[in-house]
This record gives C-alpha cells, structure tokens and sequence, in this order.
C-alpha cells in the first residue's frame, strides 16, 4: 500500500517511472503486434514500423521507466539488503529486460538491414519480435508486482 | 496480498492496457498520415485491430476497479474532488477517443473495398481521410485527457 501512502515529495519520480513504463509497454504492445501481422504484409511497411516502434518508443520508455525507478529507490531509502519481494521482482525483470531488449533491438536491425537487401532476415526480425512479447509478459507480471506488493 | 491490493493491481494493470492501446493508436495514425496506398492501410487496420479490445477492456475495468478502490478504501471516497475531476477527464477521454474510433471504423470498408479492388495504387481519398485534422485534434484530446488522469491519480490533489 506504499503507492497509497507515500510522501508527496516522491511523486515526481513515480509518475516518471509509471509515465515510462507505460509508454514502453505500449511499444512493446505496438511493435509485438506489428511482428505478429508483419508475415501478411506485402508492403513491408510494418517490418520497418515494428523496428521504429521498438527504437523509437519502446526504448526511450525504457530509459524514463529505469531512471524513474532509479530515483524514486533512492528517496525510498532501499539500500539492496533486505529489499521487499516486490521490488527485487521489478529490479530484476527492469535490468534483465534491458538486456534482452537489446539483444532484441540488435536482431532487429541486423534482420531489417538484410530484409532491405532482399537477403532474408525474417527469422531474425521474428527472433526479434518475440522477445518484445516476452518482455511485455514479463512486465505485466513485474506491473502487478510492483502494485499490489506480493510479500 | 489483500483484496485491495488485488484491486490496485488490476486497476493499475488495466490503466497500462488502456495507455498501451493508445500509444499503439498514436503509432499507426502518425505512420499513416497522409498515405493513401490501400495495401499499406491494410495492413496498419490489421495491427490496430489489435488496439480495440485492449482499450476497452483497459478503459472500462480502469474506471470500474477504481470506483471499487475507492470505496473499499477508508483513506479515500468516490466523491473526493481528485477522482471526480478523474472521472470527468475519463468521460471526455472516452467520448472524444469513441469518434476518432469510429471514424476509423468507417474508413475500414474503404481500405477493404480499395484493397481488393485497386491492388496498391495511392488513392487520394483515403490519403486525405487518414489525414483528417479534427480526428487528430480529438485524438490529441483524448491523451491529454488520459495523462491528466494519471497525473490525477499520482498526484491526488486535496487527498
């Protein structure tokens, strides 16, 4: 209930932190459906929105998301012994999820440059997308989490 | 976790579904603006098929579960001025978000029709109809309504 409770003086920082997660759960929602119709698409058009969405939307999200987090763990005074349950949830799907949405972010790349070319690469943009719905279940999980504060 | 803990929870889970939808929303809109290729919008109405569902599951429950929050908690009440200021931006929100919905539902038979007759090539009506200037003004309404409400519910004035 610490959402309920807390000092104004902490509200900047969650609403930097809720603001940022919101928008990159939003790219993932977006750039996850694109890499799931993108395969009927003749166009092309939505292999490179899937792209744009993730490095574009979803990944500013991120860095607002994990800088929020950052500060607002601060002014909780959490020093890492004997954090709660919750937040070592959110720290460890905010940190392990940046790795993977790079890895996600690499494939991309690599799978739209080859795309263009006409040398394949939709394995690696599928690779792609899936990790950006993995992440996204990850962090509904993380959202719940973080909210309702599971001991 | 206590039941109003399970109800945070899914209101908070239901907010990020509805700014999820909207984002994708804003996505497809800036991606299509001004193209009139029928293929193309096609494909873009396949995607945010996906939005519709997401929004109005995310904007009914956020509304529902936080009338629920609010009455289960003793801290607050449905009638405190920060949640009726929140439910009034909810209603103009969903009011002027329903209009830009339809207008894209109506584009929908024009996209299909065009898709399958026309192959690919540019037609200007659908170009000028994914670039209608009040439809985006009201998008525009309805995400400063919403980012409102969030700001409403971090900040709780008068609480």
């Amino acid at each position: 209930m610490v959402a309920l409770i807390r000092p104004d003086s902490w509200n900047w920082a969650l609403l930097l932190h809720v603001g940022g997660a919101m928008i990159l759960v939003g790219g993932l929602v977006t750039a996850g459906g694109a890499s799931l119709v993108m395969r009927g698409d003749a166009t092309g058009a939505l292999t490179r929105f899937f792209y744009r969405v993730l490095v574009l939307v979803a990944l500013p999200g991120m860095i607002l998301m994990r800088a929020g987090a950052a500060w607002i763990y601060d002014k909780e005074g959490y020093t890492g012994n004997g954090d709660p349950t919750w937040l070592g949830i959110g720290l460890s799907t905010a940190d392990g999820g940046a790795v993977l949405f790079i890895i996600a972010l690499i494939l991309g790349g690599i799978g739209l440059r080859r795309s263009r070319r006409g040398a394949g690469g939709e394995g690696l943009l599928r690779a792609s997308g899936v990790i950006a719905l993995v992440l996204l279940v990850a962090y509904v999980v993380t959202v719940w989490a973080m909210a309702g504060k599971p001991a | 976790m206590s039941f109003s803990d399970w109800l945070l929870a899914l209101h908070l889970i239901a907010a990020f579904a509805l700014i999820a939808a909207l984002v994708l929303f804003t996505a497809v809109m800036v991606a299509n603006w001004g193209n009139g290729s029928p293929q193309r919008a096609s494909a873009y109405f396949r995607l945010a098929a996906i939005g519709g569902p997401l929004i109005a599951a995310g904007a009914g429950l956020t509304l529902v579960l936080g009338i629920w929050l609010a009455i289960d908690l003793d801290a607050y009440h449905p009638w405190d001025g920060w949640i009726i200021a929140a439910i009034v931006l909810w209603a103009i929100g969903g009011a002027t978000g329903s209009r830009v919905g339809a207008h894209y539902s109506g584009l929908q038979e024009l996209v299909d029709r065009l898709a399958a007759a026309d192959g690919d090539e540019p037609n200007a009506e659908l170009a000028a109809r994914l670039s209608d200037t009040k439809v985006r003004t009201l998008h525009a309404i309805t995400i400063v309504a919403f980012v409102a409400v969030l700001v409403l519910m971090i900040f709780k004035p008068g609480a």
